[in-house]
């Protein structure tokens, strides 16, 4: 007859090797991989770098994996640029939602700030109709998301967990239904040519002591063509990529683990919390209005539609399922959340019938997401025995 | 300032209408709202797939009254009262049935083993919005994602006018608005008095205020869980039938909407406590309609959030503010 206390110690233990079996088959592939010396590990992540590139010009006979194989399908570079442009702007809502742990589902609503400030001052057909070039535009958008994610976080980022997700999922619904009824944003009609990334049409007199000159198109950029806009959010994905992890791995993304982790417990050490808060959702920001500013030049048309919250609701989808917090999980998240699809047309309308169950059934048997950071695992791992043991205690 | 004086004059001859309006749309809030403030009482969840079990209701009453033999545009005169008794009756029963069943489902499908996992509260939401996209999709593939008619059930006549007089135009009051806002009192009152009186109520209210403890007092913890979700579910059915009498057409995305209202409405009243999705359901509709009428109707659903915005900056816990754990407990 063993006493409760040692029934509850032999529970206790079985869940917790029954963990460590199920973890390690992962952590040996994530470990063999650390085991190879880093300029081999270097060389093949440019590998994967330059197939990326390469991707809208291969197809591989017997796997039809690109979207224009199958019948009404859409042209593949198309659709590889759009996911690129999502998984900008998952990168972004990973900033808030993964590594700060701030649940944004009006996200959009920044994405939808930076693509309407370019078509506003970059398209000629504009009511302003300023008609700056895009290079300018962009951090034009850039600083009015940033100041428009500080406007929104000030006052809500005091709130707790499901009240910001609330508040924000009304901002971004306020953002899409003033762009339906102003003047500027042109309704459901839009805004159409915006202009190219490679076209200037400058003619400005600065304050009467110099002109400034610039009218070209070199037509690398075309409607005709979507490679480019591709090739383009690649680039502006790895230097966003870059300088994410670099800040993960700085003071302020150490501030943001600790609050994600334990909000009071941050505070009490000394981490300013509302301080680095408005930050993560200034820089998410930032990161929305720049995929904004680079869909409204590939799509070269503008409207509300483009904006809906369920679009919004899929990204956080996205960011979840592939594993908040990691950023190669994230990217997997948005890819498969927006190419399959693409992919599985035939499926036709049915196919969100099955995105949402499919959601439900990966969410209840992986929480973690499919490719989680070490760390989320780890705090989901702790919650799960808690829970066990809790039960086996009961 | 001629703007805000010209909205003003727009505005006043319309306030007895925008009133009554208000209040009706209010009160299917209310209704909705009751299920979201339940669960968020008793779990801390948001059920975003609320919305999807109001809306499989308002489907099963229109198919319930096309069994008995009353569907839409088939020409069937509006039926004498004691019929009409009769159809409303069946299609809320059916309504309440379908939704409260599939809240229930909901719960156990999407919820439960995430709740055996201690997961954190957003993979809830993420698993409540796979459910509501997978439930819309499903009636929108069921009904070839057209819209379906409304048999004309009760003629709306006026009772009575309310003429508050000076340059307020006299406001029609009809039999269905009257309705509608009483319906949803009457289930308010109903589900209050079971929260309050019923042993179930006390199961309730004690696994709001503490789970463990009232796991250790004998509750099922379990089964009140389902219960706090059918209940919900029930008042949605509710809301579903009144909301096809006042419509007359739906369609399988008419949810996302109407939810996210009810939602600001229980936040408004105060998340969590009955009387506040009540209260705040009546005022959302109330200053939403009138700030339609101010502004102009296109403006409607960005007061209604901005409003919600605003109440949470400033009160937080909403105009009554007390949760189901603590309400006279």
């Amino acid at each position: 007859m063993t006493t409760l206390k040692e029934r509850y110690y032999a529970v206790a233990d079985g869940v917790r090797k029954a963990e460590a079996g199920r973890q390690k088959w992962a952590q040996g592939l994530r470990g063999r991989w650390q085991s190879i010396p880093k300029p081999v590990r270097l060389l093949a992540g440019l590998a994967g770098v330059v197939l990326l590139f390469a991707l809208p010009n291969i197809a591989i006979p017997g796997i039809p994996f690109r979207t224009d194989e199958i019948p009404n399908g859409i042209g593949f570079s198309f659709v590889l640029s759009t996911i690129a442009i999502y998984v900008l702007v998952a990168v972004g809502l990973n900033v808030v939602v993964g590594m700060a742990g701030l649940l944004d589902l009006g996200y959009i609503g920044f994405y939808a700030v930076g693509a309407y400030t370019v078509a506003i001052f970059g398209s000629p057909d504009s009511i302003v109709a300023t008609k700056y070039p895009w290079l300018i535009c962009v951090p034009i958008a850039i600083a009015l998301t940033m100041v428009s994610g500080v406007i929104l976080g000030t006052p809500t980022l005091r709130l707790r967990g499901d009240y910001l997700a609330i508040v924000t999922l009304g901002f971004g619904e306020i953002i899409r239904l003033v762009a339906v009824n102003l003047r500027v944003t042109n309704g459901q009609r839009g805004i159409p040519s915006v202009p190219a990334p490679d076209e200037a049409h400058v003619d400005w007199n600065v304050f009467g002591w110099f002109r400034i000159k610039f009218d070209f198109d070199l037509d690398i950029f075309t409607p005709m063509d979507a490679r480019p806009y591709y090739w383009l959010a690649l680039v502006l994905i790895i230097v966003v990529i870059l300088a994410v992890r670099s800040m993960e791995r700085s003071r302020v993304g150490r501030s943001w683990l600790a609050i994600r982790e334990d909000e009071d417990a941050a505070s009490i050490m000394g981490v300013e919390s509302f301080k680095f808060k408005l930050w993560a959702f200034a820089i998410g920001a930032a990161i929305g209005g720049l995929s904004g500013a680079l869909f409204a030049t590939r799509n070269v048309f503008v409207n509300s539609g483009n904006f809906n919250l369920l679009l919004s609701v899929m990204f956080v989808a996205a960011i979840v399922l592939g594993g908040q917090g990691n950023i190669l999980g994230v990217v997997l998240g948005t890819v498969i959340v927006f190419y399959l699809p693409e992919r599985f047309r035939f499926l036709s309308t049915k196919r969100e019938l099955v995105f949402g169950l499919a959601l439900i059934v990966i969410m209840v048997l992986r929480p973690q997401g499919l490719w989680p950071s070490r760390r989320r695992a780890r705090e989901l791992q702790d919650r799960k025995l808690e829970a066990k043991e809790a039960a086996a205690g009961a | 300032m001629n703007y805000f004086s010209d909205r003003w004059h727009d505005l006043l001859p319309n306030l007895g209408d925008l009133v009554v309006a208000g209040l009706t749309q209010g009160a299917i809030y209310a209704l909705i709202a009751l299920g979201y403030t339940l669960v968020y009482g008793v779990l801390q969840l948001i059920n975003f797939a609320h919305s999807e079990v109001f809306l499989v209701g308002t489907y099963a009453s229109i198919i319930v009254w096309g069994w008995i033999g009353y569907a839409a545009g088939d020409g069937n005169p509006v039926p004498a009262l004691g019929t009409v008794i009769l159809l409303l009756g069946a299609g809320t029963i059916a309504a309440s049935l379908v939704s409260g069943g599939t809240a229930v489902l909901i719960e156990r499908v999407a919820y439960a083993p995430l709740r055996r996992k201690n997961a954190p509260r957003l993979i809830f939401l993420i698993t409540a919005i796979g459910a509501s996209v997978a439930i819309s999709e499903l009636v929108g593939e069921l009904t070839n994602r057209r819209p379906w008619g409304v048999p004309l059930l009760v003629e709306p006549k006026t009772q009575f006018v309310i003429d508050p007089g000076m340059s307020i135009n006299p406001a029609p009051v009809t039999n269905l608005q009257i309705g509608i806002v009483l319906s949803a009192i009457v289930m308010w009152f109903l589900l209050d008095t079971f929260l309050n009186r019923s042993r179930f109520g006390l199961g309730i209210r004690a696994v709001a205020q503490n789970e463990d403890t009232a796991a250790l007092m004998g509750v099922n913890k379990d089964r009140v869980i389902m219960l706090t979700f059918l209940l919900g579910g029930l008042a949605a059915g509710v809301a579903a039938t009144l909301y096809n009498l006042k419509i007359g057409t739906i369609s399988f995305n008419i949810g996302f909407l109407l939810g996210l209202k009810a939602f600001t409405a229980a936040v408004l009243g105060g998340i969590g406590n009955l009387r506040g999705a009540l209260v705040g359901g009546l005022v959302l509709g109330l200053v939403e309609n009138l700030g339609a009428g101010f502004f102009g109707n296109k403006w409607i659903d960005v007061v209604a959030f901005v409003i919600l915005v605003i109440v949470l900056m400033f009160r937080p816990t909403g105009i009554l503010g007390d949760s189901l754990g603590r309400a006279r407990a």
